[in-house]
């Protein structure tokens, strides 16, 4: 045998354990709820639903005339949109603030990274006490001091309930925005920057013609990254608001029929379509905007 | 005033505006800096500051003084710790024994993970055969998949199976999870191991295997450790998974899932679900904070060349 047969013949060979894992724990399990979701399925009748009998487009046809289908989906949108914007631009405010050495930068940096590293039960517990309508303290501040008439209920209240969680969507990943956005700056050599200011050039117009054209490509890339992420974010929202108060996403509902009604065939139906929209969307962002962003010279 | 850089200021004589309309900018620009450094310290430190504060309060002083933010030294006290830890048969919470839960799904998910996801990244970035370009999009691919999605098939899988509430099948679950980002993580460190290393230990006679047994792998250790903290703390603060497949048996739940659960009661006082936190957060923290650097730059190092 080859050198070169031998080597590949290593390769899969190393490559086995992963490729049963992601095989037997996420390809089939994909391709079965593409089954499911064009089956009438609850979870009491699974086991007389065969596999490939009673297909039908019921389910599909109720998710996509259902107005909270609807609702569920423009909710998503508008929470992802916001919140992946919001955290990119606290990301960058930050990075900036700590690109260069001051004394106790290491301390501030550490700081930025808690809301990221904290598990995500714990924070959102602290929002919710903080945000408690009775004892929380941010009402109690803005009642006794800011003269607020009555305390807000953040995560109870029609509106203010979805600007709630993108706030903390917001707060919870801008810290990895930052982490990209400070090691992209922080490999940019000086001497651009430094040939700018000699010509006369103020901090501002740096940042807008050196500094920001080297961060386009990391920017485009953490916007689909986090696109992707919140677009299918569950948790956070599932444990501030469990989905009330106008804050329903389309994850959290798929979890709702799954575990309360147990209506498999219609909870598939709609990660479905979940999954769908986001490759659409997806679609469309490169098309529109990627090559604007190869354009740019980096 | 000289500017936050490390270069001597140089005055560009002929043009007196700009000269002035820089000094105002990197002026405004410094107290911007700082102003937005204070805001961010605020936002991240009080909240868990908060939290660390009420872990240690009764749930009676907190309803007569909500705004309080300093800890008066009369009112501090550790019975909410004892409450949370305590056995739920002695009347505490049980955190104890999610504590242990919590700490046998994370080490074995991390051990399975490496066990799978070593070999893999090894090959990804080291051996050359047809197929790898697909291989890298499939990981890619499973690594933005929505979880979700993931937890139909597999709640309907384990409800069938019996499975439900038990940990074990719970680490197969993770590992799908973890296994490429873990892969992603380790490639970076493989390909900067250099190849001359092996090839002297391969001309020494050993195999393929010994070679990254007793070379390779040796010399990806840092990024081995990162690589299985990462993965620790990503099994740890696990949530959508610990719910779907743990909620049927308390005995086995998780420090996050038993969190969750037990919020939503009103028998329990928020301080005491406070301590809960802290036992939660901590760990993480610590974890965290003792490979930062080391972290991050696994992370991070496809940043770099943009």
């Amino acid at each position: 045998m080859s050198l070169r047969a031998r080597e590949a013949r290593a390769g899969w060979l190393f490559l086995s354990p992963t490729l049963v894992t992601v095989l037997v724990m996420v390809v089939l399990p994909v391709l079965w709820t593409l089954m499911l979701a064009f089956q009438d399925v609850r979870l009491i009748n699974i086991r007389q639903v065969g596999l490939f009998g009673n297909y039908t487009l019921e389910n599909l046809s109720r998710v996509l005339s259902s107005p909270n289908f609807a609702e569920a989906l423009r909710t998503t949108l508008i929470f992802t949109v916001a919140g992946t914007t919001l955290s990119i631009l606290l990301g960058l405010a930050a990075a900036l603030c700590v690109r260069r050495p001051f004394r106790g930068r290491t301390f501030v940096r550490a700081a930025m990274l808690l809301p990221y590293v904290a598990p995500v039960v714990a924070v959102t517990f602290v929002w919710e006490v903080m945000l408690h309508p009775q004892f929380g303290v941010v009402n109690e501040i803005g009642t006794s001091l800011l003269g607020w008439e009555r305390a807000i209920p953040f995560l109870s209240q029609e509106g203010v309930a979805l600007a709630t969680v993108i706030a903390f969507e917001a707060w919870r990943y801008f810290p990895f925005a930052f982490l990209f956005l400070l090691a992209r700056l922080q490999a940019i050599p000086g001497d651009l920057d430094e040939a700018a200011r000699v010509d006369g050039a103020t901090p501002l117009q740096r940042f807008r013609h050196i500094t920001f054209p080297q961060l386009t490509s990391v920017i485009a890339l953490l916007a689909v990254l986090r696109f992707i992420w919140t677009f299918n974010e569950f948790d956070d929202i599932y444990l501030l608001t469990g989905g009330g108060a106008g804050t329903e996403v389309v994850s959290v509902r798929v979890f709702q029929l799954l575990t309360a009604r147990a209506d498999v065939g219609e909870a598939a139906a709609q990660a479905m379509v979940l999954a769908v929209a986001l490759v659409v969307l997806l679609g469309i962002y490169f098309a529109f905007f990627a090559r604007r962003f190869e354009e740019t010279p980096s | 005033m000289t500017p936050s850089y490390g270069v001597r200021e140089r005055t560009a004589p002929a043009y007196g505006a700009r000269w002035s309309r820089e000094r105002v900018e990197t002026a405004a620009l410094r107290v911007l800096r700082w102003l937005t450094v204070a805001f961010f310290l605020v936002v991240t430190l009080v909240p868990f500051y908060y939290m660390v504060l009420l872990s240690f309060r009764s749930i009676q002083a907190l309803l007569l003084a909500p705004g309080r933010l300093w800890p008066s030294l009369g009112e501090l006290t550790a019975s909410t710790y004892v409450d949370v830890l305590r056995s739920m048969d002695e009347g505490g919470q049980g955190f104890l024994l999610f504590m242990r839960n919590s700490a046998v799904l994370a080490v074995l998910t991390v051990i399975a993970t490496l066990l799978v996801s070593i070999p893999g990244a090894y090959a990804v970035s080291r051996l050359r055969f047809s197929g790898r370009r697909q291989v890298h999009f499939l990981f890619l691919a499973v690594y933005l998949f929505p979880s979700i999605v993931l937890a139909i098939p597999l709640f309907v899988l384990l409800s069938l199976l019996g499975l439900r509430g038990s940990i074990y099948p719970l680490v197969v679950v993770y590992i799908s999870q973890t296994v490429p980002v873990s892969i992603y993580m380790l490639r970076n460190y493989f390909e900067t191991v250099p190849r001359s290393v092996e090839e002297a230990a391969a001309v020494d006679g050993a195999s393929r295997l010994g070679v990254v047994w007793r070379v390779s792998i040796p010399l990806a250790m840092p990024a081995i450790t990162a690589t299985a903290l990462y993965v620790f703390m990503i099994a740890w603060n696990e949530f959508l998974f610990a719910l779907l497949f743990l909620t049927e048996d308390p005995a086995n739940w998780t420090v996050s899932l038993g969190l969750a659960r037990l919020s939503g009661s009103i028998e329990i006082p928020a301080t005491v679900l406070m301590a809960g936190s802290v036992i939660l957060t901590l760990p993480i923290v610590v974890l965290f904070f003792l490979a930062e650097r080391m972290l991050t730059e696994g992370l991070t190092s496809g940043a770099e060349k943009g």
